[in-house]
């Protein structure tokens, strides 16, 4: 194990105010240490020192709740390919490196304290049809409804998104098309969704729109900094589930909720 | 009707709508590009050729056709412009705070600078339209000057204009450096159109990729041709 001195340009901000950049020095850091492991031990000097900590993100650390963030050398959840921040190691930079950390940065993800961004924008727009609509009650038979094996795999893939806006961080214009195109893609393609795909298509597309996110401009920077390897062509599927979604409202409806008979 | 027009309005003020119109007055454009480079390719054909060419689009339809085509292309590009700019600055919007350190993993520098080839390209067609169309400080209008007997018909002579043109350095260079923004933007407009009309695959998005970047090849080297010819090896001078 070899240790690690690095110089941070660590983004503080406090809810509201504008922020700034502080430098500060990362001295002996082991390259096991975890991205997040080596932020602990920062915070554990700056506690000692008497200074205020850096506020970050993590639950499980396991890279599978989407709860770290953090943009590292510009780049969503740093440098190493299909990994969330906390399962990315130091051993991935070099002694004496200097490296910018900063928070998700995108209107729609204002900055609670430092490095935590409030994300319930992406709540929202799950609450706008990111969900089908189903009957409480005993568990349905398995297999009673038949999906095909290709489509069960790519609505799992959609399904593998773990919210952790990424992709919006990433994006140059802050856009969410790829959250927002996993999540609807993966119920629009099952047979599950289909009574609800045209309202959950307009419904989860307006909130993203009145969240205040960016526009794609398809460079896909999105899906290279996505964790779960979301592929942008569920982008190519929302924009065509969108235009037919729109194309039979105006000329047929669709209705806003579920009323008798439909 | 009006749910219709409220659906449309709806449509056109969604992020995804109005990307819809980008593209397919995008798509629109593109066509034109090269049905105009080919037609502007009969230069090297002759002065027949061209002029007859530039007759037939003047008196097709009785006049009207080009006429149609004017307020055609006019709408496509107010749609396209008025579009990207209104998305633009949406996008712009939707950070406030930029990162202190930018990185870029996968997208082209094309695809970073289309608002700014994009704006070129207007200021471009703004200049390209005075130039050769309105003919703004120039003889090109005269039909003492500028006359070519087609057959017994006495039409506009293209050929000499489009050579008396491009002889004048300044805007044979103008225009080279606005058919390398073009190009820029036709390498990311091109497969792009086909992501956001939904049309893209797997299998097919590296190949609209490919088809786009050799179209803004063929359309940078087919229309650079031209002023390079004339200005710089003498062609038709």
């Amino acid at each position: 194990m070899s240790l690690l001195n690095l110089q941070l340009k660590v983004w503080r901000q406090n809810q509201g105010q504008p922020g700034h950049f502080q430098d500060i020095q990362a001295l002996e850091i082991p390259d096991h240490a975890s991205f997040l492991e080596m932020m602990d031990i920062v915070n554990e000097r700056l506690i000692q020192d008497g200074g205020d900590p850096v506020a970050f993100d993590h639950d499980c650390r396991e890279g599978i709740c989407g709860m770290c963030s953090m943009t590292i050398n510009g780049i969503a959840h740093g440098p190493e390919k299909a990994t969330t921040t906390c399962q990315l190691h130091m051993r991935k930079f070099r002694d004496g490196d200097t490296i910018w950390v900063e928070p998700f940065r995108a209107k729609a993800f204002p900055v609670v304290k430092d490095l935590m961004v409030n994300r319930s924008a992406f709540d929202r727009i799950q609450q706008a049809g990111g969900f089908v609509t189903v009957r409480t009650g005993a568990a349905p038979d398995a297999n009673s409804i038949l999906v095909g094996k290709e489509v069960a795999d790519a609505a799992m893939d959609a399904a593998a998104c773990i919210g952790c806006g990424a992709c919006v961080a990433s994006c140059k214009n802050a856009s969410a098309m790829l959250f927002v195109s996993a999540k609807a893609g993966q119920l629009n393609s099952l047979p599950q969704g289909q009574p609800e795909k045209n309202r959950r298509t307009l419904g989860m597309v307006r909130q993203m729109d009145k969240e205040g996110f960016g526009n794609c401009t398809n460079q896909y920077e999105c899906e290279a900094a996505c964790p779960k390897e979301i592929s942008v062509r569920w982008i190519t599927k929302l924009n065509r589930d969108y235009a037919l979604a729109s194309a039979k409202e105006a000329f047929v409806g669709v209705k806003e909720h579920a009323e008798g008979g439909d | 009707m009006s749910a219709v027009f409220d659906s449309l309005s709806r449509f056109y003020h969604s992020s995804i709508g109005k990307k819809i119109l980008v593209a397919l007055t995008g798509a629109a454009l593109l066509i034109f590009v090269l049905g105009h480079m080919i037609g502007n390719l009969l230069v090297f054909v002759g002065p027949e050729a061209i002029n007859e060419y530039g007759h037939m689009l003047q008196t097709a339809l009785h006049g009207g056709g080009v006429w149609i085509a004017r307020l055609g292309l006019l709408a496509a590009v107010g749609i396209h412009v008025v579009a990207t700019i209104q998305l633009t600055k949406q996008n712009r919007a939707a950070r406030v705070d930029a990162y202190g350190k930018v990185a870029s993993q996968v997208s082209s520098k094309s695809s970073r600078t289309m608002i700014w080839s994009g704006l070129t390209i207007l200021a471009f067609i703004v200049y390209h339209l005075l130039h050769f169309t309105v003919r703004v400080g120039n003889e090109y209008g005269n039909k003492a000057l500028y006359s070519y007997d087609l057959h017994g018909h006495t039409v506009h002579n293209v050929y000499k204009m489009v050579i008396d043109g491009f002889s004048w350095a300044p805007a044979a260079i103008f225009y080279v450096i606005a058919m390398l923004l073009l190009s820029s933007h036709l390498s990311h407009g091109f497969s792009s159109l086909f992501q956001t009309l939904g049309l893209s695959t797997h299998r097919t998005e590296p190949l609209f990729k490919k088809l786009g970047h050799a179209f803004a090849l063929l359309i940078l080297v087919g229309n650079c041709s031209i002023p390079i010819a004339i200005l710089v090896f003498g062609y038709g001078r």
